[in-house]
């Protein structure tokens, strides 16, 4: 399943930055086929330096950023006896896929005022919420808690290898009921708690072959397609009696 | 072997699906009934989406039903009349029926909506063909004596005769349409053909020979569900043609079997069988709505951004 697409390796020049990032992925698209069951991106770098390294801790953070979503969180309360949704709120955009790798506790490698200004830690990603109710916080902790559970959500703390303060890798699941769409990854270097460089690239996750002529064909040509529905269904049906009439008659 | 299902976008193991298939098809084939009314529910528990499993559900239905048919059209045993002004009570109700199902979609409540018409109707259905199974036993044993049959009432009073020579019958096209109405909104909301409300109803109500029932029934059907499957499809686009694909494959092979296990059986077992597994569904769906989820919150997407 996994095919070695040693597709990118970037270079980012900037003189401003005296470390910058060296990037290899072991593919740079997903591809969503009939029998995907999850992938597993390798993600790998190099940090080159144009000077003698700095003083301080380096850290190294990975994210991998699904498309957002726009998506209603629900909750069930008793009412006449069954359990029945009752309040909700709407999350405006809500990423469909987040995972924060890192190579160092998450408190030990960057500041909130970091983290806050590139909008790195899951909190900070899911943007805007509306207030129809007056605890929202609640269901945006089940929102990130339901997708952790779903594996869509993740922080792996310490995910992050890094060698010799140059060489970096990590590997990050991404499960089967994944959004088609753009991911944009990100690779922050740290030193300090501070960001001292970045890099962004995008993975390719789309649906190919029959998932994808199907899914669009449902979306953008739903009469038809559910023309072809039938049309199978009534092959089948008429198939299914003709043949095991001739099975019995024999 | 793992399949991705495209349009509930889950990937499930091909040989639970073909199997949950067949042992619906063992099931209608040995007591006659469609089994949408059993593997709906099935498929919630392998964790299809509810709105994925009832639409989806309609066009294994409409193959299910055609393969049917045919056998009742040999026997001439199908009112095509009757099936008409039923089919059209049908289509009016399976229109009703997608627009709530999509207005309660839209409030978070079709799960809701569905599970509740589960336990009723399955609860009502169940019980009743218990305690007939019973009585009817009781009485083999005391020897047979025939039921009074009931006076014709209100049925027989309503305006716009018409007559059915198949069935036999001259009476009004206002039950029937009730009836096929009826029937359709179930179709639309449950996923189901309907076959276990309009039978009694055609016995009962409508006063149809017995002999006419099923494959009348069953031509009232393939309409309405492949007329739900193109209203689903085409208002939320739920439904997943690979997923019916496998469940009609396992259902057409599982119904040959149930057939001639069915034939071994005694009417009397059969029914009580039936009923038994009707309400043991009806009490898992009851339980969940009644003991505290462990999760208390859901997440639906309304949209994906650019």
């Amino acid at each position: 399943m996994i095919r070695i697409v040693c597709a990118l390796i970037l270079f980012l020049a900037s003189a401003a930055q005296a470390e910058n990032i060296v990037l290899g992925m072991n593919h740079d698209e997903v591809k969503i086929t009939a029998n995907f069951d999850g992938s597993e991106i390798l993600i790998f770098g190099a940090i080159k330096r144009d000077a003698p390294q700095a003083q301080g801790a380096l850290g190294v953070i990975v994210t991998i950023v699904g498309p957002n979503e726009r998506v209603k969180v629900r909750r069930k309360e008793r009412k006449f006896g069954i359990w029945m949704n009752t309040d909700e709120i709407e999350v405006d955009a809500a990423p469909s896929f987040y995972a924060v790798a890192t190579s160092m506790a998450w408190g030990d490698i960057i500041s909130d005022t970091e983290d806050l200004r590139h909008r790195i830690s899951i909190p900070r990603a899911i943007r805007a919420v509306d207030t129809r109710v007056t605890d929202t916080d609640l269901f945006n902790d089940a929102l990130k808690r339901i997708r952790e559970s779903q594996g869509k959500y993740g922080i792996y703390e310490n995910g992050v290898i890094l060698d010799q303060d140059t060489l970096f890798q990590t590997r990050i699941p991404m499960p089967a009921n994944l959004t088609a769409g753009d991911y944009k990854t990100r690779i922050f270097l740290t030193r300090d708690r501070q960001v001292v460089s970045n890099f962004e690239t995008v993975i390719d996750v789309r649906k190919v072959g029959i998932e994808e002529f199907l899914y669009t064909l449902a979306h953008e040509q739903p009469f038809l397609y559910a023309l072809m529905s039938l049309a199978i269904a009534v092959v089948a049906g008429w198939g299914a009696s003709a043949f095991f009439r001739m099975l019995r008659t024999q | 072997m793992q399949f991705y299902l495209p349009i509930a976008e889950v990937s499930v193991n091909i040989f639970l699906v073909l199997g949950l298939g067949g042992i619906v098809g063992i099931l209608s084939g040995m007591f006659g009934v469609g089994g949408g009314f059993l593997l709906t529910p099935l498929l919630f528990f392998i964790g299809i989406p509810p709105a994925v499993a009832v639409a989806t559900q309609s066009t294994q239905i409409v193959a299910s039903s055609i393969s049917g048919v045919l056998a009742h059209l040999q026997r001439k045993t199908v009112d095509f009349k009757m099936g008409s002004i039923l089919v059209i009570g049908g289509l009016i109700g399976a229109g009703l029926g997608v627009i709530l199902f999509n207005y309660l979609k839209s409030l978070g409540q079709v799960d809701l909506l569905v599970r509740l018409c589960y336990v009723v109707f399955l609860g009502v259905i169940g019980g009743l063909m218990f305690i007939e199974s019973l009585r009817a036993m009781r009485r083999q044993k005391q020897g047979y004596t025939p039921a009074p049959r009931r006076k014709r009432g209100l049925v027989e009073t309503l305006p716009f005769k018409m007559r059915f020579r198949t069935s036999g019958l001259y009476i009004s096209v206002i039950p029937p349409l009730i009836v096929g109405l009826c029937v359709g909104v179930l179709s639309a909301i449950m996923g189901v053909g309907g076959g276990f409300i309009m039978i009694p109803a055609m016995i009962y109500v409508l006063h149809m020979p017995t002999k006419v029932v099923v494959g009348t029934s069953l031509y009232q059907i393939i309409f309405v569900t492949a007329f739900t499957t193109i209203l689903h499809s085409v208002t939320s686009q739920t439904v997943d043609v690979v997923l019916a694909i496998l469940l009609l494959l396992g259902a057409v092979i599982g119904a040959q079997f149930g057939t001639q296990i069915g034939a071994r059986l005694k009417a009397e077992q059969l029914r009580i069988l039936l009923a038994t597994m009707v309400l043991l569904v009806c009490f898992k769906i009851a339980l969940e709505l009644l003991i505290e989820p462990t999760e208390l919150y859901s997440i639906s997407r309304v949209a994906i951004l650019p």
